[in-house]
């Protein structure tokens, strides 16, 4: 009697839990589906193939916004070139090479320091740095670099991630057979981290190329109707175009080319998200870790 | 009649049994740490060539331990230290003067759970000899299939050798790492627990292979398992709690051990 009236609080406090819990991952749908279903409400009328393949004209308020996606493409692709060498090297070396002691956990440390500093604070530092000290003026280059550290520790830490869910036994075998450890790493090791330290890598990038703060000092232009010829031309990009069309007009029309601009970034960053998972979805399945 | 059975008197020794055989391996005066934890203890041993030697004793005796020191693969393991020599035919493998990678060429090793690599059979096959420097198509083909032969797994995987491993059931895996193993042609084969997660029908494959490697190769194999050490090896140590307690002929080990320990242990009393 005594066992049943206990299994049945049981019960029902599992299932508290479970609705509970389904509905805080209802809640984020919701609001994940409100964002979207705003954009798409409010912007979808904008987007025509002149508001993707024009020159913003009125500053914005009229034409389209071709320069600031070819700008934030541009931007994309700098801190690619930068950040996925940059950072793969340094989780390599950390879970490959380094022996733990407190020179690692230093570099750990600096790590998870640079995650944590706000981005506003990378715009200015790459002000100081590159646009300034090194003279390359707001420019993709400056822009990219910034960026590239901002989403350095990002990579570095999924890309340690994947690294370390690699087999021990796979070094092993390779070790055994007479293999170096740079072979080990380069035949064995990388082959079958890479899906998982390169979708780390593009959620990292997709998140740089909505990034306004640090391109506002170093690589953005509020309006500059002719595409970067070089990376040390300055660009137009879709956050700041963004940030500009929301606080700086007061003209009604605006708003539906703020939308629009909102969409296109959106879907821009979530095509890479996507593109990101499938594309790991495909190696799992090739390797089948 | 177990497979086993029926080709124990198909093959023939290469040597007499009488013969003694050359030593391979000499280890002299090993110990080995881990942090200031020490796991070997003086061990002294001289391994025959073409031999199978079986090293056994309860799990934490130190026998994989030992095997790893014979390819110096503890090496990569942070915080391991020994002292002591392990002379590979005369010369020490520890001496500043031999290369790892060519001494790992020589003494090959099998592991206790299969660990193909994510790749085709063939590329599997193929990888020591290409990290050793082979490029030629031909020449690594030539490579591939007498090792798969020499491991008995050519007949079930000649067709499909572009394949991935991860595909093989698990016994046609670890054979894939034995001839992976005897691909960059080495001298001595290092097996550790090589069918202890096995069926059966796959373990007597395993035990036949080893039977006919010794004719080519010399053999150390660590096992749990007593009756396969006493199937496969010509010769068994007994391993106790870091220190080898008894050394020598299979037969007389599993026989008349002469010591009390070695007798509890393989009369399976404890362990």
């Amino acid at each position: 009697m005594n066992g049943g009236m206990r299994r049945g609080a049981r019960r029902a406090a599992e299932r508290i839990a479970i609705w509970g819990l389904r509905g805080l991952v209802y809640l984020l749908l919701g609001a994940a589906a409100y964002v979207l279903g705003d954009l798409i409400w409010h912007g979808a009328g904008a987007l025509s193939w002149e508001f993707l393949t024009a020159e913003p004209v009125d500053g914005g308020v009229r034409g389209g916004i071709f320069p600031a996606i070819v700008g934030t493409l541009w931007l994309v692709l700098g801190t690619a070139a930068v950040a996925l060498p940059v950072g793969m090297a340094a989780a390599v070396y950390l879970s490959e090479y380094a022996r733990e002691g407190r020179l690692t956990s230093w570099i750990r440390v600096a790590i998870v320091t640079l995650a944590g500093v706000p981005s506003v604070v990378f715009g200015l530092f790459g002000l100081g740095l590159f646009v300034i000290f090194f003279g390359f003026g707001a420019s993709v280059l400056a822009g990219s670099l910034t960026l590239a550290l901002l989403i350095l520790p990002v990579i570095i830490v999924a890309s340690e991630e994947a690294l370390r869910a690699v087999p021990q036994s796979l070094r092993e075998g390779s070790l055994a057979l007479g293999a170096t450890p740079w072979q080990t790493i380069w035949y064995n090791v990388l082959p079958c981290a890479l899906p998982g330290m390169l979708t780390g890598s593009i959620l990292g990038i997709a998140r740089a190329a909505g990034e306004t703060a640090p391109i506002l000092f170093t690589a953005a232009a509020f309006y500059l109707p002719e595409l970067p010829g070089s990376v040390f031309d300055q660009v137009m990009a879709l956050p700041y175009h963004l940030y500009i069309l929301a606080t700086q007009h007061p003209d009604p029309a605006a708003r539906p080319m703020q939308y629009g601009t909102a969409l296109v970034l959106v879907g821009l960053v979530l095509g890479l998200n996507a593109f990101a998972i499938l594309w790991r979805n495909r190696f799992r399945r090739r390797y089948r870790l | 009649m177990s497979p086993t059975d029926r080709l124990r008197p198909a093959v023939s020794s290469p040597l007499p049994r009488s013969a003694a055989p050359r030593t391979k391996i000499e280890v002299q005066g090993l110990d080995f740490f881990y942090g200031d934890k020490q796991v070997l203890f003086d061990l002294h041993m001289a391994i025959p060539e073409h031999r199978v030697t079986a090293l056994i004793g309860p799990s934490g005796c130190g026998k994989s331990t030992f095997l790893r020191t014979l390819n110096r693969m503890n090496e990569i393991i942070e915080g391991a230290r020994m002292r002591g020599r392990v002379l590979l035919d005369g010369q020490d493998i520890y001496d500043r003067s031999v290369d790892v990678v060519e001494l790992r060429r020589r003494v090959g090793m099998v592991f206790q759970r299969s660990n193909p690599f994510p790749k085709s059979i063939f590329d599997n096959v193929a990888y020591g000899p290409r990290v050793h420097g082979e490029r030629d198509r031909t020449r690594l083909a030539e490579i591939v299939e007498r090792s798969l032969r020499r491991a008995a797994l050519w007949d079930e995987v000649a067709e499909r050798l572009d394949d991935s491993a991860m595909n093989l059931s698990g016994g046609q895996q670890q054979r894939l790492c034995i001839a992976r193993a005897l691909a960059t042609d080495p001298e001595v084969l290092l097996m550790d627990e090589p069918a202890s997660a096995l069926d059966p029908k796959a373990t007597a494959a395993i035990e036949d292979l080893i039977y006919e490697l010794k004719e080519n190769y010399t053999i150390v194999i660590v096992t749990h398992n007593m009756q396969q050490a006493a199937r496969v090896s010509d010769r068994t140590a007994f391993f106790y709690e870091g220190r080898l307690v008894e050394y020598g002929e299979t037969e007389q080990v599993f026989t008349r051990p002469r010591n009390r320990r070695t007798e509890d242990y393989v009369t399976g009393r404890f362990g």
